[in-house]
């Protein structure tokens, strides 16, 4: 466990150093002034904070401006920091029970170690296509095996071409135990199935990939629906996650996503992936703003390792270029 | 997918309305509006300021025009600028033949599917043969997927599943390809992010062993601020020839397209409008401005339609409909020429005023049974729907695994229906567009 919690943290470290090479600069121990409020009213905007969020923490480097001509570069980085860490308080997803350092893993399964649970908490894990469900299944499959827990994957996407085939070798390479069947197959059950399977081998987790859909296809969100129904027959109360896998070069649709996926399925959290690129994934701030999905995991590369907590304060340094 | 921005341009230019004219003062407010209407829908910081920039200099050197709302000047002016901007550069591909060509873009834009979809579509227009080289070694299965598809839709194809070295399997492919006799080379590829020095690399050795004619950047259409890093990166690397924005279907508000034109300046070609590997077409720009303003993409829904349904049939229908002549049979015929479109979804994307709507839950099955109940019937009674009393709508009803009410409400319905073509052929087209107008307002999709 605390080899782990090493891992995460120098994992931070390169989610900062992704986001902040762009920021960087402009914070420097230059005197605020009107030009460079400009640039950094781009560099917010450029984050994809979207409107709201760019006003409010501009409102606030301009006022503490007005009070003091003399505010340096670096110190409305800190504003523009403390802004966002205020705007984010509370969004931080704890997996019980999960892949958490020792001190954030909560009271539920202490004191003296852990029970077998008596059924597989459940992930369900949606998305529009392509934005990395099932690369995060795998990841995180693996960071729960790491963690030792026991885990079983379910390839719900019965519909991509290729898709079975893909988290199946993702399984093979991590020696992840996969419930699937092939392309055309229902995906309800497979649901049931794997949960059937992760219960008989006492598994802690069962993590549903699922297949991409855009959030404006009604019919495909009846298609998640009855994974929910079928999986209920099993557990009442499962899935006890649904996490919206959002790729992090999106835009402002993103919350469109959020919002209807939430309005049609019910989320619990978020995972924002491809991190490692030079987006910082902003639009994640407008669905905390206005939808309280706290954020489980960032995906900062497409390496099993590269799933990682998310953690408010650092996200808000280093969108800010404040962690050198 | 630019919904949302026309609604707040509207909005934006409702101010403008009722105001005597342009003055710098008056348009300075709408225009700042346009701004964070532009910035909301994610384009580009600095292409939105440049933007209302020229748009600013352009209104406020004109004169109002008599009789003309200030705000309709606007629109003009906005949607000139924007079909000019985004149509810049010719949107045809090169003539060579065999024509090579090499998809690039980031993880997960759609890059296989988009492969399989435009040899399909190029098919149509001329490239008898083919060929798509699975240069994608990195995501699990992404050889497996681009197979699958090329052999659905009857692509020649080349994959290597031993060797990682992407250039060398290309050349090979290529030879593959030239031995086949294919006309058309498609090379799929990895997603890469343009920060990826050694992949980026990588994909440059690609280009230079097979010499591409075109190099197509897929890029999703939901695409945020990075839209610019993206394509500059990418043009810089492989001097892109075309763009193609893929999942259109969905609501984004599609910034991202008017981004990377304006930054990079290479054409927007091709357009993906759904999961179906038939769900892709050209992109023109005069529809996509039309379509920012609000207007609707009629022409592509026409366009589409004549690519899917028999010209004479469609003409028949129309005569038909002209003279109020419409029966049972012709309705289930259109209904069956309706779904050779594609969903309802994505047709009801392309209609004015229609895009952002939601075809309501089971209309598809709606419409399955609908046409389970007219097949039900006799040839007879679709062509003289007033025969049928209340003993032949049971026998209907029964025959197709439906409730007589159901088959109650189809006649009601198509009476309706009846109705509206005999005002359009008494002149009531009019009267018939407010009903049309009514009906939308309740948020219902007419008809069917
Ligand atoms: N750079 C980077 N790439 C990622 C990350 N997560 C996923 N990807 C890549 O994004 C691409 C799409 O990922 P998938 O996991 O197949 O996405 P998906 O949501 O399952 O896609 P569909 O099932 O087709 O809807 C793949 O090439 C992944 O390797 C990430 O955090 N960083
Ligand atoms: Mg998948």
């Amino acid at each position: 466990m605390f080899g782990l919690f090493k891992k995460f943290k120098s994992g931070l470290a390169k989610t900062v150093a992704a986001i902040a090479a762009k920021t960087h600069g402009l914070f420097g121990g230059r005197k605020i002034d009107a030009a460079s409020l400009e640039e950094l009213e781009e560099a917010l905007y450029t984050a994809d904070f979207g409107v709201e969020t760019t006003a409010e923490i501009l409102k606030e480097i301009k006022e503490a401006y007005r009070q003091d001509p003399g505010l340096q570069g670096k110190q409305a980085a800190e504003l523009g920091a403390a802004v966002l860490r205020r705007v984010l308080a509370g969004s931080e997803g704890v997996l019980a029970g999960g892949a958490r350092p020792p001190g954030a893993l909560g009271s539920e399964n202490a004191p003296g170690g852990r029970v077998p649970p008596s059924n597989p908490t459940v992930i369900a894990l949606i998305g529009v296509n392509g934005s990395g469900k099932t690369t995060t299944s795998a990841k995180l499959g693996w960071l729960l095996k790491q963690d030792g827990r026991g885990v079983t994957l379910a390839a719900c996407d019965t519909f991509r071409a290729a898709a079975v085939e893909q988290l199946k070798s993702w399984a093979t390479r991590l020696d992840l135990e996969i419930v699937a069947s092939h392309t055309g197959a229902d995906s309800a059950a497979v649901a049931f199935d794997a949960w059937q399977a992760a219960k008989a081998r006492h598994r802690d987790f069962l993590i549903v990939d699922t297949a991409g859909r855009l959030h404006t296809k009604s019919n495909l969100m009846d298609e998640l629906a009855k994974i929910r129904r079928v999986l209920q027959k099993n557990d009442p109360t499962a899935p006890h996650h649904a996490w919206l896998v959002v790729d992090g070069s999106l835009g402002s649709n993103s919350i469109e996503q959020a919002r209807v996926f939430h309005k049609s399925f019910g989320l619990t959290g978020l995972v924002v992936t491809k991190l490692d690129g030079t987006s910082r994934g902003g639009a994640i701030v407008g669905i905390w703003r206005e939808l309280r999905l706290p954020i489980y995991f960032l995906g900062l590369g497409e390496q099993p390792e590269d799933l990682q907590p998310f953690n408010a304060a650092n996200y808000a340094r280093a969108v800010f270029g404040l962690d050198d | 997918m630019f919904e949302s921005l026309t609604d707040k341009l509207s909005s934006a230019l409702r101010n403008l309305r009722g105001v005597g004219q342009l003055t710098e003062a008056n348009m300075a407010a709408a225009l700042q509006e346009v701004r964070t209407a532009l910035l909301g829908a994610d384009v580009h910081f600095k292409v939105a300021r440049e933007f209302v920039e020229r748009v600013q200099s352009q209104c406020v050197g004109q004169e109002v025009l008599k009789g003309v709302a200030p705000g309709q000047q606007v629109v003009k002016i906005i949607h000139d600028e924007l079909v000019r901007l985004l149509g810049e550069g010719s949107a045809a591909l090169s003539p060579a033949r065999p024509l090579k060509v090499l998809m690039v873009g980031l993880h997960g834009s759609g890059k296989t599917t988009t492969t399989a979809k435009l040899g399909k579509l190029l098919r149509k227009r001329g490239y008898n043969t083919p060929f798509a080289v699975a240069c994608d070694v990195y995501r699990p299965a992404a050889i497996d997927q681009l197979e699958i598809l090329a052999k659905q839709e009857d692509i020649g194809f080349y994959a290597d599943r031993v060797s990682k070295d992407v250039p060398a399997i290309a050349a090979a492919g290529l030879a593959a390809a030239l031995a086949a006799n294919a006309d058309l080379i498609l090379f799929d590829t990895a997603g890469r992010l343009q920060i990826d020095h050694d992949l980026i690399e990588e994909v440059k050795k690609l280009s230079a062993r097979i010499q591409p004619d075109e190099v197509l950047l897929v890029a999703d259409g939901a695409l945020g601020q990075e839209a610019v890093n993206v394509a500059k990166a990418f043009h810089d690397a492989l001097a892109l020839t075309g763009l193609i924005l893929t999942k259109l279907d969905g609501d984004a508000r599609g910034g991202a397209a008017l981004s990377i034109k304006s930054i990079t300046g290479v054409p927007i070609k091709f357009v993906g409008t759904g999961e179906k590997t038939g769900e892709f077409d050209t992109f023109y720009p005069d529809r996509l401005a039309s379509r920012i303003l609000g207007m609707g993409d009629v022409v592509s829904l026409v366009e589409k339609a004549q690519e899917n349904i028999d010209q004479k049939e469609a003409e028949r229908m129309a005569e038909k409909m002209r003279k109020a002549d419409f029966n049972l049979e012709d309705f289930l015929a259109q209904m069956q020429q309706v779904k050779k479109l594609g969903s309802m979804q994505s047709i009801m994307g392309m209609m004015p005023g229609m895009s952002g709507m939601q075809v309501p839950e089971g209309a598809e099955k709606q419409m399955a049974r609908t046409e389970a109940i007219i097949q039900s019937m006799t040839i007879q009674e679709r062509r003289k729907p007033e025969l049928l009393n209340g003993n032949r709508r049971k026998r209907i009803a029964d025959g197709s695994g439906t409730k007589i009410a159901e088959v109650n409400a189809l006649m009601k319905q198509f009476q309706q229906m009846q109705q509206m073509m005999k005002m359009m052929k008494g002149g009531g087209a009019k009267k018939m567009m407010r009903q049309l107008e009514a009906m939308k307002g309740k948020g219902r999709f007419p008809g069917m």
